[in-house]
């Protein structure tokens, strides 16, 4: 019957397992394969994050020579930040903005590749940095001359390489995500009518393409500085080295936001379905993501408020930093009113993304107490300015990007997540993260300083609380891990739709099949029109049959 | 008994409020204040808690309600209802927060001022200049602190503090004091002109609640008047290298006649007194006996100290 | 999403159609199609000019970047440029950037002759802009070999051979870009009037060179 329909889509290539080792332009595989660097990537940063809280379990440089705790200090801080959740983002990024919008792939699957490519290069370069004279970079992931100019030449070149690798890979995926965002969505998708997590990454998008290159700009002039005998930082020749860190900055106070942007537009899908309600405030979410970018390109300097910045600058970078709590704060309230009254099922997606804005506010809320210049001069580069990056980076990003890691699971392998494993890591990650860094805080404020592997012992007993944590935190990989290898080969077959959810990428089997949809998805209700229609949902409900009930309501009516 | 919930409403923020108040009045994060400015940073971290704290409950209230009581019930397959957004509530959570932020905005800035951080003479940007070994800086730039010349009736003692890998050294020019800890009498301002010979160092002495990064190729001012007697922990807090967790000092704010005492017996320059000043630092450090062992490695030694500017 | 109503009824027309281009070809029917435009299996629409478009505005944030450096020096450093600093030739220069800037318009009237099919032209005009681009590196060229300052000698000879460098490495590959151009146009019937996506991307690019040249011209020789 339907030969004459079907018979156009036959052709389809099968996926053999080797595409995801090679050159593959399909998205999905892209996809799969920026998600699997990235962990891989997690679990080595993690392994030197827990280098450093051994060395600090005592007050003492015991454990590793201080020279070598620093380079565990930046290899961790790079590789959580440009091989972690960076990459990670772009991994759900190119997972799913093709299926969200209704296209076969992206607009441009080559260049995709090509992106993806550049990530395991950098990642590798870095990592061998450790084997080369002097060892890996020593200054920290900000790597501020003139510091990083006399610590080991070689360790620091090969920084710069890497992070330029890996820019580059984040500029071409966004040149991607923006052009497939607005052009190639299903013809009666308007910009209004796409998931928001599609709107997050516009607005991450923006970001990278404008401030990434300012990066490559300070980079490449380290660089010269570093092996050409220039002196644009070193001020031995009459350069400056805050205008490094103005570059600097002008790109990783962006890069924070990012970061988080994407987990914002997850968080955006996890929380609705799993609560069975619209989400609250479609437009505030979305255009607060366009006013997170927009003010965070202006705030930079509020990471230099101690070094060379004059007095009415500082006042200026305070009140713009400020403000950024406004538009988070709306998708924040939005999200709490979109749990209200709901119907929610506590699976571990959905723990993930509650866990996400309980921890991602507490780092918000120090994020503001840090930009006030006076009090920020008293905690700048303490442990309460860790406490605040790793509650929004690990507490914020990273339980975001659990949440969508349940959520998506059964879309990318077909599989359900073991419930009760993935539970565990929930609890066992949100108690861990809790007490590793909410002491940091307490420290930074009495006067512990951070990127030292030597300190005061009135400070021993709050870092053995703090080693503790992590070392829970560890052990909350293991749940994830084991669940992870049991659900792909024991857990139960996905259905198509297995939340009910609206948005289009449940519109196609588990996994998609390549080039994503059997027939032209059907966008026959919003994404997040959850309580209109009233009667219980099929779970296997196909395309056909949504159609044909269409189809049968809009005759009876004629 | 049915309560109405308005008035459960009114209860839960009263009670928040109080809460909050008193969390950011009683919560004991800080160390000892040993300035008037560091008390009025500690009275601006007090009033953040307290917000940060009621907002915190709020939040995290609102999701564990929702845990408990809008959890699914087993087999119960039906959606929640279509509510998709609400325009005076939205407005009301703009508002709050924009207002917050802006009063918080006005007492940092105030506090700010009153610290003399945006005082002319210290605040401005002059420009960085070549490092020149000979170390004769003239320039005066970006620092905090109500200047010298504006606060009138006491002369400001004059400290230059030079920030090398991995010590602090401190040279009174009135006197000719060459020092690895600093001296200061109470209740005088003391003007200090940070500056560093090879990388970024940072001066921080959390009891006074400032911190000024020392920038090569640059002087920066940093002033204050410690009204408390005691010995506080000068502590490097920008990366400078291997051992910048060792880069400890003391600061000691001594009452006036301690302080003239010291003076006294350091007064004579001669080679012999500046290389036992430095070698009797490490001992000095409060908690820093570990740093010992290290002191031949963070090269403090003879080379370091010739490098050192001699008034 | 607001307007639900009018939304639904949308939707509903919309699969209603759909269901009618199913039903029609289940019958097997040789009925002309309902029109629907169905991006999916069909042909791929271009959107390389947008994406190349995209990656100009990164490439002007890298330059950016570089100009605010340069910028941030120049008013902060005392003396600028610092003492020693030989002055800098203009006439060379100043022929250099006419000669550039020319080449943009001789370059859009190759792009205005692949319009009329006119793949002759195309080939004159571009030939005439790559040589203007190879005699704009040479003339570059000289001037390096010919100032007394090197990479290292200070700050503003660094940011100069840094900034100009970096353009030239620009211009080279905008270069390649119209080589490129000119090799395809040999293959008949490559370019035509309908399609000439490399025309457009090349004079793009050289375009976004051209520019940038002028700004930079502006910032070190002139001021
Ligand atoms: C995902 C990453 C991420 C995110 C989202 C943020 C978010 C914010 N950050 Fe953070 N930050 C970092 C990562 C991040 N930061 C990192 C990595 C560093 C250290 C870099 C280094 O030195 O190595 C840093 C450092 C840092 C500093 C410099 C500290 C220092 O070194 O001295 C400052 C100072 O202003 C700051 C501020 C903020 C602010 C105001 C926000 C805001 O966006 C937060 C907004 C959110 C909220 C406010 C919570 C929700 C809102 C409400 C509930 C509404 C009501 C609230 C109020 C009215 C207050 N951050
Ligand atoms: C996304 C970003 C991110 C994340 C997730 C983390 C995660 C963690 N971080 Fe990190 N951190 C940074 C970003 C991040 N960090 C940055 C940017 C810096 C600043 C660097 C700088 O100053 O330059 C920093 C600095 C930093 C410091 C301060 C160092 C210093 O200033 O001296 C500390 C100290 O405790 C720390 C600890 C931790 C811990 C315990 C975790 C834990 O959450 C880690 C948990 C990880 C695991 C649990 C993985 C465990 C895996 C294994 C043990 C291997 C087992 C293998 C298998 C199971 C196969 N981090
Ligand atoms: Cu000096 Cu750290
Ligand atoms: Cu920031």
């Amino acid at each position: 019957m339907t030969t004459v329909v079907a018979s156009n889509y036959t052709a389809h290539k099968e996926r053999k397992w080797t595409d995801y080792f090679t050159f593959s332009t399909d998205h999905k595989v892209i996809g799969i394969q920026y998600l699997v660097t990235s962990f891989a990537f997690y679990f080595i940063g993690g392994a030197f994050a827990e280098v450093i809280r051994t060395e600090l379990a005592t007050a003492d440089p015991d454990f590793v020579t201080p020279a070598l705790y620093n380079q565990f200090m930046t290899i961790h801080g790079t590789i959580m930040i440009f091989l972690w959740i960076v990459p990670a983002g772009a991994a759900f990024a190119n997972y799913l903005i093709p299926l969200m919008i209704g296209a076969e792939d992206m607009a441009f699957p080559t260049l995709n590749a090509v992106a993806f490519w550049l990530t395991p290069p950098g990642g590798i370069l870095l990592l061998a940095s450790f084997f080369v004279p002097n060892g890996a970079p020593q200054a920290g992931w900000t790597s501020y001359p003139p510091l990083s100019l006399v610590s080991g030449v070689w360790g620091e070149e090969i920084w710069i390489l890497s992070v330029l690798l890996v820019g580059t890979s984040s500029i071409l995926g966004a040149i991607n995500f923006v052009t497939t965002i607005f052009k190639m969505r299903i013809p009666d998708m308007d910009l209004h009518s796409m998931p928001l997590f599609c709107w997050s990454m516009l607005a991450t998008s923006a970001l990278i393409l404008l401030s990434t290159p300012v990066l490559a700009a300070a980079l490449v002039l380290l660089s010269f500085d570093l092996i050409a005998g220039t002196a644009f930082f070193n001020p031995t020749g009459g350069g400056d080295p805050i205008v490094y860190q103005h570059m600097f900055w002008f790109y990783s106070h962006p890069a924070v936001y990012i970061m988080i942007l994407p987990f914002f537009g997850v968080i955006s899908e996890v929380l609705p379905v799993h609560s069975r309600k619209p989400i609250f405030g479609y437009r505030a979410i979305a255009y607060s993501s366009l006013a997170i970018s927009f003010l965070g390109l202006i705030v930079w300097a509020h990471h230099m408020f101690t070094s060379g910045t004059p007095g009415w600058l500082r006042i200026f970078f305070m009140a713009a930093t400020m403000l950024i709590a406004v538009p988070t704060g709306i998708k924040i309230f939005s999200w709490s009113a979109t749990l209200w009254g709901g119907k929610l099922n506590l699976n571990t997606a959905m723990l993930f993304g509650v866990g996400f804005i309980a921890t991602f506010v507490m780092g918000g809320l120090t994020g503001v107490m840090l930009s006030s210049v006076p009090f920020n001069i008293h905690v700048h580069d303490t442990y309460f300015v860790v406490g605040h990056f790793h509650y929004v980076l690990f507490g914020g990003a990273a339980m975001g990007l659990f949440a969508g890691f349940y959520h998506w699971f059964p879309k990318m392998t077909g599989r359900m997540i073991n419930e009760p494993l993935g539970k565990l890591h929930f609890i066992l990650l949100f108690i861990g993260l809790n007490i590793t860094f909410l002491p940091m805080h307490k420290l930074g404020l009495m006067g512990m300083n951070r990127r030292i592997a030597l300190y005061d012992v009135q400070f021993e007993p709050i870092n053995l609380i703090c080693t503790i944590g992590a070392y829970i935190l560890a052990v909350s990989s293991l749940p994830f891990v084991i669940n992870i290898l049991w659900s792909l080969n024991q857990g139960e077959k996905a259905a198509r739709n297995p939340w009910r959810a609206y948005t289009l990428e449940w519109q196609t089997s588990s996994p998609p099949i390549i080039e994503n949809f059997e027939e032209e998805p059907v966008l026959w209700t919003g994404p997040y029109d959850y309580g209109t229609d009233s009667e219980v949902v099929n779970e296997e409900e196909t395309v056909d049959d949504m159609l044909a009930e269409v189809g049968s309501q809009l005759r009876y009516r004629s | 008994m049915k309560i109405p919930s308005n008035i459960i409403t009114l209860i839960v923020g009263v009670v928040i409020t109080l809460i909050s108040l008193w969390c950011g009045q009683n919560h004991g994060l800080m160390p000892v204040a040993a300035s008037y400015d560091a008390t009025q940073v500690d009275s601006i971290f007090n009033f953040m808690m307290s917000i940060a704290i009621g907002l915190f409950l709020l939040v995290e209230g609102t999701l564990v309600f929702c845990l408990i009581k809008f959890r699914r019930r087993p087999n119960d397959q039906t959606d929640g209802p279509p509510i998709e957004g609400n325009v005076p509530l939205e407005i009301f959570w703009t508002a709050i927060p924009t207002i917050i932020v802006f009063v918080l905005a006005l007492y940092s800035f105030k506090v700010y001022d009153n610290m003399g951080g945006l005082d002319p003479l210290i605040s401005n940007n002059t420009p960085p200049q070549q490092i020149a070994m000979d170390g004769n800086h003239k320039q005066v730039a970006l620092g905090i602190g109500t200047s010298a010349n504006e606060s009138g009736e006491i002369v400001p003692l004059m400290v230059k503090v030079q920030g090398m890998q991995y010590a602090w050294v401190f040279t009174y020019p009135e006197t000719g004091i060459i020092s690895g800890e600093l001296h200061v009498p109470k209740n005088r301002p003391v003007q200090l002109t940070i500056a560093a010979t090879d990388v970024l160092h940072a001066f921080w002495v959390p009891q006074l609640r400032l911190k000024q990064d020392a920038i090569p190729g640059r002087n920066v001012t940093l002033a204050f008047t410690s009204n408390r007697e005691g010995d506080y922990p000068i502590i490097c807090a920008e990366l400078c290298g291997a051992y910048h967790g060792g880069m400890k000092s003391v600061l000691h704010v001594e009452d006036e006649e301690t302080y003239a005492q010291w003076e006294e017996t350091n007064k004579p320059i001669q080679k012999a007194s500046l290389d036992k000043t430095v070698a009797v630092n490490p001992e000095n450090l409060s908690g820093g006996e570990f740093l010992r062992p290290y002191a031949h490695k963070m090269g403090i030694d003879k080379e370091t100290l010739a490098l050192i500017p001699h008034p | 999403m607001r307007d639900r109503y009018s939304f639904r009824c949308f939707c509903l027309r919309f699969t209603l159609s759909l269901l009618f281009h199913k039903t029609i070809v289940m019958q097997g029917s040789t009925i002309e199609q309902p029109q629907i435009t169905v991006n999916l299996h069909s042909g791929h629409p271009d959107h390389r000019f947008f994406g190349i478009a995209l990656f100009l505005i990164a490439e002007s944030s890298i330059f950016l970047g570089l100009f605010a450096a340069f910028i941030i020096y120049r008013t902060i450093i005392p003396v600028w440029p610092p003492e020693g600093t030989p002055e800098l030739e203009l006439l060379l220069p100043g022929i250099n950037t006419i000669i550039l800037v020319a080449s943009s318009f001789v370059m859009h009237k190759g792009q205005a002759a692949i319009k009329n099919n006119n793949v002759s032209g195309l080939k004159f005009w571009f030939s005439i802009t790559s040589v203007m681009g190879i005699v704009f590196l040479i003339g570059q060229m000289y001037e390096y070999f010919h100032l007394e300052m090197g990479l290292t000698t200070n700050l503003f000879a660094s940011c100069f051979y840094v900034l100009t460098g970096f353009h030239g490495l620009h211009v080279t590959f905008g270069l390649l870009l119209i080589l490129a151009v000119l090799w395809r146009s040999n293959e008949e019937g490559h370019y035509s009037s309908k399609s000439h996506f490399g025309v457009e991307a090349a004079e793009l690019y050289w375009h976004f060179v051209d520019i940038v040249w002028i700004i930079l011209f502006t910032l070190v020789y002139l001021l």
